[in-house]
């Protein structure tokens, strides 16, 4: 099974219209000692018995569990139109919309999540998609860099550690110092940026909420470090944006994050999508793919990608970035699913997740010893101090079928105690209240 | 066709979410509320629904239409892949990383564990790591990786190069860029490929990587590869594999057996991955042993038999390139489609490609100008130098070709040829679609030369007409403002 349609007589008379005598002799060119020996990889299979193996390998993840963890993945409804519309082969089968006329649909969906975006986050422009939220925050802080000419970073240790890490993978021979300001009780510390707060720093990351759950409005902090020259970048999560105060109304001059919940399934970490907005002014250091509106030659609207002097396949080596294919098809997804949605849902869903989150949290707290880490308020995600180490306690809430929260400790010196619950829109009041009893249990076990 | 927002209509609704089984929340202080809601459509599911069906009714693609886009690889993708990813569409990752986690994932990591497995034995290397996102991340990771390896040896303030052709993709400097190189470029030789003399003459010890697509884009395998690999070896420079055209090698040649320590592969293209209008993609990439100290976290190991678990903590990693394990679902597909060819499957994959891309090269070179002409294999790279003599580019051949139903090849790239027309059928086309596509070809050929001024016009049969990319450049119109 290769999906070679060509018969034994055809491939004849394909090799007589070359002139050679077989297949293998098109192989020539390559030199006889640098052929490989050996191919050990297994023979083939029909696409029955290839499903068939997906399903037993699939089978071998334990479902069920009751899931209360986040961490930057969230487990959200996706509307059926969402798998039907994006699952249309015009969209998922064609490529790049480097040939504009040929390709409008492509170009006008990704024109229409531009607009999404920059309605959702109050800034002015985007860009057509980035790999992930994680990759983002690194494209973000290399734009701060091109923008400022400066080559300091400080971020929130609030931020996700996973998006933190990748910034400092992608920043580490680039000649950048990245100082982290270490949380107050699940927050951003004040004090501790306006001491590192200076004209040498060109950007400040933050996340709203942030990895603890906690909602901040950086208002006042953007007017802080605008006063310095330096740029503000917030990472986002698009659902609280339903309700939550945008970077836009905040003065904040990148924002980023992960479209997963934006119609995207868990699908163990990926694919989904980064997405990034700015102010105007800084349209031509953005990375990646930017759609824009014209007119063809008789006047009529038209799509195309434009700006594309920023990108590699024109500037090579000094390029805004290095980003070639991007995450469409997701992109796609999460602009269906905020139509589908559409203005007022997207309003509920958010005053959904934070009602469920509020019981959870009621419910929990209720429990002897058990304490939450924050003041601020939370969305639908917040950290609970527990009155012991949270691993163990994780470990055996898992073993019960409740994929209880994410252990803090795990990335927070001093927080072993802490363990980061969400709750989305889909867990019932039922499996929330199954949670609190079964933390109960734990504890009193221990 | 008008946008999503110009047919809102304020007040109308589209799906109905769950009603609350808890109690309202008390309201968040206003500080943090947003004072107005974003200005999101407002549609029924119907309208929601015509407005993305007709929207996908104006593009092009593999499943409508022939797309013989060089270098993107467009080969038909199988509908069981799809089935295949969406078996692991509830799993989250973050379960994996809880303490014990491991144990309800062993599913998920097997199998990139065993995707791994497979694709260093495509390519001839000794691990591979699944994490990068796409091609580009790919060659970012790459080299990265080789800075840690030169660091690691305490070479990190001599290693200040890297080395590409001028044939290379944009990608292949712009991502050495990111890992902090210079770039060294050599030009491509009457031959069509590097010329080895300029490169041997340009290596020092202060290149860290030698960059190189091969076969390279122009379609033709480097015979050099062995002797340009020790030439960098001897100048503890390392070799990166640019997987771009795997597709046309697989069986044939393993990068890591001739001379190659690093590699991505796109599974998008070789491996039959749908693309998605523009990705997801998914760029695996491959090392030598030497390497595998700084492979990104977490890894995945095999621990017993059947049982997988994921090593965290690795000092001299170069740390994550992704939030979690890579692009999964595209994996699950890429995974399905080498188990379901196997080894034969993948050997004919390559043998066709190369079969369909010399007889297009063989039916056209008498209409179009070859500038390398010798067997070349997946992909064979035109030049549109005749027909521009007259007035007719590269460009109008293009649009010719959209009138007639034909996705443009690859146009203006490989930058080096003159109105490159960079054609790569895939093996999954057919000898009838090949000969109609031939046709055409030779049709716009000969209009070419009888009516040169007809091309200015077309395309005449899509929902518009060239477009004024100035005009779109300068305006930056790129979000809607009602």
């Amino acid at each position: 099974m290769s999906y070679c349609p060509n018969t034994d007589k055809e491939q004849q008379e394909m090799l007589a219209a070359i002139g050679v005598p077989s297949v293998e002799a098109l192989f020539a060119p390559i030199p006889a000692p640098l052929r490989a020996e050996s191919f050990a990889l297994p023979s083939g299979m029909s696409e029955f018995e290839t499903f068939d193996r997906m399903k037993a390998i699939a089978g071998q993840n334990s479902a069920g569990s009751v899931n209360f963890i986040g961490g930057g993945f969230y487990d959200h409804i996706i509307p059926a139109a969402v798998d039907h519309l994006s699952g249309r082969a015009e969209f998922y089968t064609a490529y790049t919309p480097y040939q504009p006329e040929c390709s409008q649909g492509t170009l006008q969906a990704l024109f229409e999540y531009q607009s999404a975006i920059c309605r959702l986050t109050g800034l002015d422009v985007s860009n057509a998609s980035l790999y992930d939220g994680a990759t983002a925050c690194a494209e973000a802080a290399m734009m701060a860099l091109r923008v400022t000419g400066r080559n300091r970073i400080l971020v929130d240790a609030c931020v996700s550690p996973f998006s933190r890490e990748v910034l400092k993978t992608y920043l580490y021979n680039l000649d950048v110092e990245i100082v982290e300001i270490q949380p107050l009780k699940g927050a951003l510390d004040r004090e501790g940026i306006n001491r590192l707060l200076d004209s040498s720093v060109a950007g400040v990351l933050v996340q709203n909420p942030n990895f603890f759950g906690s909602i901040d409005d950086f208002t006042s902090l953007a007017a802080e470090i605008h006063a310095q020259g330096a740029l503000l970048i917030a990472s986002v999560y698009p659902v609280a944006l339903g309700m939550l105060k945008s970077p836009g109304e905040m003065g904040v001059d990148i924002a980023i994050g992960d479209g997963q919940s934006l119609g995207n399934p868990l699908s163990f970490g990926g694919p989904s999508f980064g997405f990034i907005a700015a102010r105007k002014s800084l349209i031509r250091n953005m990375p990646g793919r930017i759609v824009g509106e014209t007119v063809d030659k008789n006047g009529k609207r038209g799509f195309v990608l434009t700006l594309q002097a920023r990108e590699q396949h024109i500037k090579r080596h000094k390029a805004t970035s290095n980003i070639c294919s991007n995450q469409g098809l997701c992109a796609l997804r999460g602009l269906i699913f905020l139509t589908t949605l559409g203005r007022s849902g997207l309003v509920q869903l958010a005053q959904l997740n934070r009602d469920k989150g509020e019981y959870a949290k009621a419910a929990l707290t209720a429990i002897r010893g058990v304490k939450l880490l924050q003041s601020q308020p939370t969305f639908n995600e917040f950290t609970l101090l527990l009155p012991m180490a949270a691993a163990p306690v994780a470990a055996a809430l898992l073993k019960k079928g409740v994929a209880a929260g994410v252990p803090a400790g795990e990335y927070y010196a001093g927080l072993e105690n802490g363990l980061i619950v969400t709750v989305t829109e889909k867990r019932s009041k039922a499996e929330i209240d199954r949670l609190a009893r079964a933390l109960q249990e734990v504890l009193q076990c221990n | 066709m008008q946008l999503i927002y110009e047919k809102s209509v304020p007040g109308r609704k589209g799906v109905k979410l769950p009603t609350a089984d808890v109690p309202s929340a008390t309201p968040l202080p206003a500080a943090f509320l947003r004072k107005e809601s974003a200005a999101l459509p407002e549609m029924s599911e119907l309208d929601t629904v015509r407005h993305f069906t007709n929207l996908s009714r104006r593009n092009f693609s593999v499943d409508t239409n022939f797309y013989p886009l060089g270098s993107c690889t467009m080969k038909y993708n199988a509908k069981i892949l799809e089935n295949s990813a969406t078996l692991f569409a509830s799993f989250h990752p973050m379960t994996a990383l809880l303490p014990g986690g491991e144990t309800f994932c062993q599913g998920s990591l097997g199998m990139l564990h065993h995707l791994g497995e497979l694709l260093a034995e495509i390519t001839g290397m000794d691990e591979v790591t699944m994490q990068p996102l796409a091609g580009a991340q790919g060659e970012m990771t790459g080299v990265l990786l080789i800075a840690a390896y030169h660091a690691a040896r305490g070479n990190k303030a001599k290693k200040k190069y890297v080395v590409v052709p001028d044939s290379s993709h944009g990608t292949n400097p712009a991502s050495a860029a990111i890992a902090g190189y210079e770039i060294i470029t050599i030009p491509t030789a009457p031959y069509g490929d590097m010329d080895i003399e300029l490169f041997r003459q340009a290596m020092t010890d202060e290149v860290a990587a030698v960059m190189m697509t091969c076969p390279n884009t122009l379609g033709l395998f480097n015979p050099h590869i062995k002797e340009i690999a020790d030439i960098a070896h001897s100048h503890d420079a390392l070799m990166y594999y640019d997987g771009a055209n795997l597709n046309a090698i697989m069986g044939k040649v393993k990068p890591g057996e001739v001379g190659f320590d690093v590699i991505h592969v796109n599974l998008h293209k070789t491996f039959g991955t749908p693309h998605g209008g523009g990705g997801p993609g998914s760029g695996p990439v491959g090392v030598k042993k030497a390497l595998i100290p700084f492979l990104p976290t977490p890894r995945i190991v095999k621990t017993g038999e059947n049982t997988f678990s994921l090593e965290t903590r690795r000092p001299e990693s170069i740390g994550r390139t992704a939030a979690f394990f890579g692009n999964f679902g595209v994996m699950a597909k890429a995974y399905a489609y080498i188990i379901m060819l196997g080894k034969e499957g993948l050997i004919q994959v390559s043998e066709q490609a190369v079969l369909n891309a010399n007889y297009i090269k063989e039916r056209l070179k008498a209409y179009y100008d070859v500038p390398y002409d010798t067997i070349c294999m997946h992909e064979c790279v035109f030049s549109a130098s005749k027909q521009s003599a007259a007035g007719v580019h590269a460009i109008d051949i293009a649009k010719y070709l959209i009138d007639r139903g034909y996705h443009p090849p690859t146009v203006y790239f490989p930058m080096i040829v003159k109105e490159a027309i960079m054609i790569e059928p895939t093996e999954t086309e057919s000898k009838a679609t090949m000969d109609a596509f031939i046709e055409v070809m030779i049709d716009a050929a000969r209009l070419a030369e009888s009516d040169p001024a007809a091309f200015a016009a077309m395309p005449l049969t899509m929902p518009v007409t060239r477009l004024d990319e100035t005009k779109a450049a300068r305006e930056q119109k790129v979000c809607y403002v009602d």
